[in-house]
C-alpha cells in the first residue's frame, strides 16, 4: 500500500473530480447541447474502464503470485454469466465468490 | 404545462419508493467495500472519507484497486475519474429538469447525482412530465433518502466486520468479482460488448507498461469502438 499522503491526495482528488463531473452541465454548462460524438464516447466509458481493470487480476491474480489460477477463472466466469444475463450485481458477487469457496474447498 | 398544485410531499414519498429498492443492491455492495478498503489497508478515516465524499462505488473500488498496484497519483485518480465520466452525461441530462434550481440545491443535487437518482428521476421525469420544479426535486431527494444514509452505514459496518474475516475466505478476490458484478449488467446493447472486449484485449496485451499506462490507452480504445460500432450498427440498421 502507498503511503498515507498519496492516499489522502487520491481521496481529496477523486472527491473534487466527481463532483465537477456531476456539477458540470447542472452548474456550469448550463442548457447547451453536447455535440452527439462526445456524447456517443460519453456513454461507453465506464465500459471501456472496468473490464480492463479486471482482466489482468483475473487472469494473473495477486493472491497466487500472478499465477493462472483455474478456480479463480471459473469464478470470475460465473459472476460475469449471472451479471450479465440476470443483470443482478448482487447475484453475481454472491455467485462468483460462493463458485470461488466451492471450488477451493473441493480442492481440498 | 405545468402542474397547477404542486405536492412536493407526496413527489417525495413517490421518490423514496422508486429509490427503495436500491436497498438491497447499496447494503451488501456498501458492505464489501468497507471490508476491501480495509483489508488494502486504508484507515477507518480514510475509507469513510472516500465513500462520504465521493459517493462513487465502482470509482472508488477502481482507485482501491489501483493504489494497491502502487500506480502514480496521477494514474489513479485519471482512472478512476474516467469511471465516473459517464456522470456528466446524467448532469447533461437533467438540465432541462433543474436548471432553474437555486444554486445551493444544485450543490447538494450534484453530490448526491448517482446512478440509482438519476435512473429512477430521469424515468419518472419523461413518464411525468408536468411535475412543478418542487416536485421533481422532492423526488430526487425522495429516492436518494433510502440510498445514501445505509450506502454510509453499511461502508462502516463492513469496515468494522473486515478484520473479523479470515484469509481463508480469498477477499483479495472479491474486489475482481465486484467489478464484474457492476459490468455485466452494463453490457446492454452489442456496442457496449464491443467496448467492453477490446478493453479487456488491451487491457491484456499492454498490461507489462509500468504504471497502469495501459489500461488508460485500452480505455481509450474501448471508448472509440463503442462508439464506432454504435454508428456501425445504427447504419446497418437503416439500410435494413
Amino acid at each position: 500500500m502507498p503511503d498515507q499522503s498519496t492516499i489522502w491526495i487520491v481521496i481529496v482528488g477523486l472527491a473534487i473530480g466527481t463532483f465537477l463531473i456531476r456539477f458540470s452541465f447542472i452548474g456550469l454548462i448550463g442548457d447547451r447541447d453536447l455535440p452527439e460524438w462526445v456524447l456517443r464516447h460519453l456513454r461507453y466509458t465506464a465500459v471501456a474502464v472496468l473490464p480492463g481493470l479486471i482482466a489482468p487480476l483475473i487472469v494473473w491474480p495477486a493472491a497466487t503470485g500472478g499465477q493462472m489460477d483455474a478456480t479463480r477463472m471459473a469464478a470470475a466466469l460465473v459472476a460475469f454469466v449471472i451479471g450479465m444475463w440476470w443483470k443482478s450485481v448482487i447475484g453475481a458477487v454472491f455467485g462468483g465468490m460462493g463458485t470461488l469457496y466451492l471450488l477451493q474447498y473441493l480442492a481440498g | 404545462m405545468t402542474n397547477q398544485n404542486p405536492n412536493p410531499r407526496a413527489a417525495y414519498w413517490s421518490g423514496f419508493r422508486a429509490g427503495a429498492p436500491f436497498i438491497l443492491v447499496v447494503i451488501p455492495f456498501a458492505l464489501l467495500f468497507g471490508v476491501v478498503a480495509q483489508e488494502a489497508g486504508l484507515s477507518i478515516a480514510q475509507l469513510m472519507s472516500m465513500t462520504v465524499l465521493v459517493i462513487a462505488g465502482a470509482a472508488q473500488l477502481t482507485a482501491l484497486a489501483l493504489l494497491t498496484e502502487n500506480a502514480p497519483t496521477a494514474i489513479v485518480l485519471i482512472t478512476a475519474l474516467a469511471v465516473n465520466l459517464r456522470m456528466a452525461m446524467y448532469s447533461a441530462a437533467l438540465v432541462p429538469h433543474f436548471g432553474k434550481a437555486k444554486l445551493s440545491t444544485k450543490l447538494w443535487l450534484s453530490y448526491f447525482l448517482v446512478d440509482q437518482t438519476f435512473a429512477v428521476s430521469i424515468q419518472k421525469f419523461e413518464d411525468t412530465p408536468d411535475m412543478a420544479l418542487s416536485e421533481k426535486l422532492a423526488f430526487f431527494f425522495g429516492a436518494m433518502s433510502p440510498v445514501a444514509p445505509l450506502w454510509y452505514a453499511a461502508t462502516l459496518v463492513g469496515a468494522l466486520l473486515g478484520s473479523q474475516i479470515p484469509p481463508a475466505f480469498s477477499l483479495d478476490f472479491a474486489v475482481p468479482i465486484c467489478f464484474i458484478a457492476i459490468t455485466g449488467p452494463m453490457l446492454r446493447t452489442p456496442a457496449h460488448i464491443v467496448a467492453a472486449l477490446v478493453s479487456v484485449i488491451v487491457a491484456l496485451m499492454l498490461a507489462w507498461i509500468p504504471y497502469s499506462m495501459g489500461l488508460l490507452v485500452a480505455a481509450v480504445l474501448a471508448m472509440i469502438a463503442g462508439a464506432q460500432a454504435e454508428v456501425f450498427l445504427a447504419r446497418r440498421k437503416r439500410h435494413a
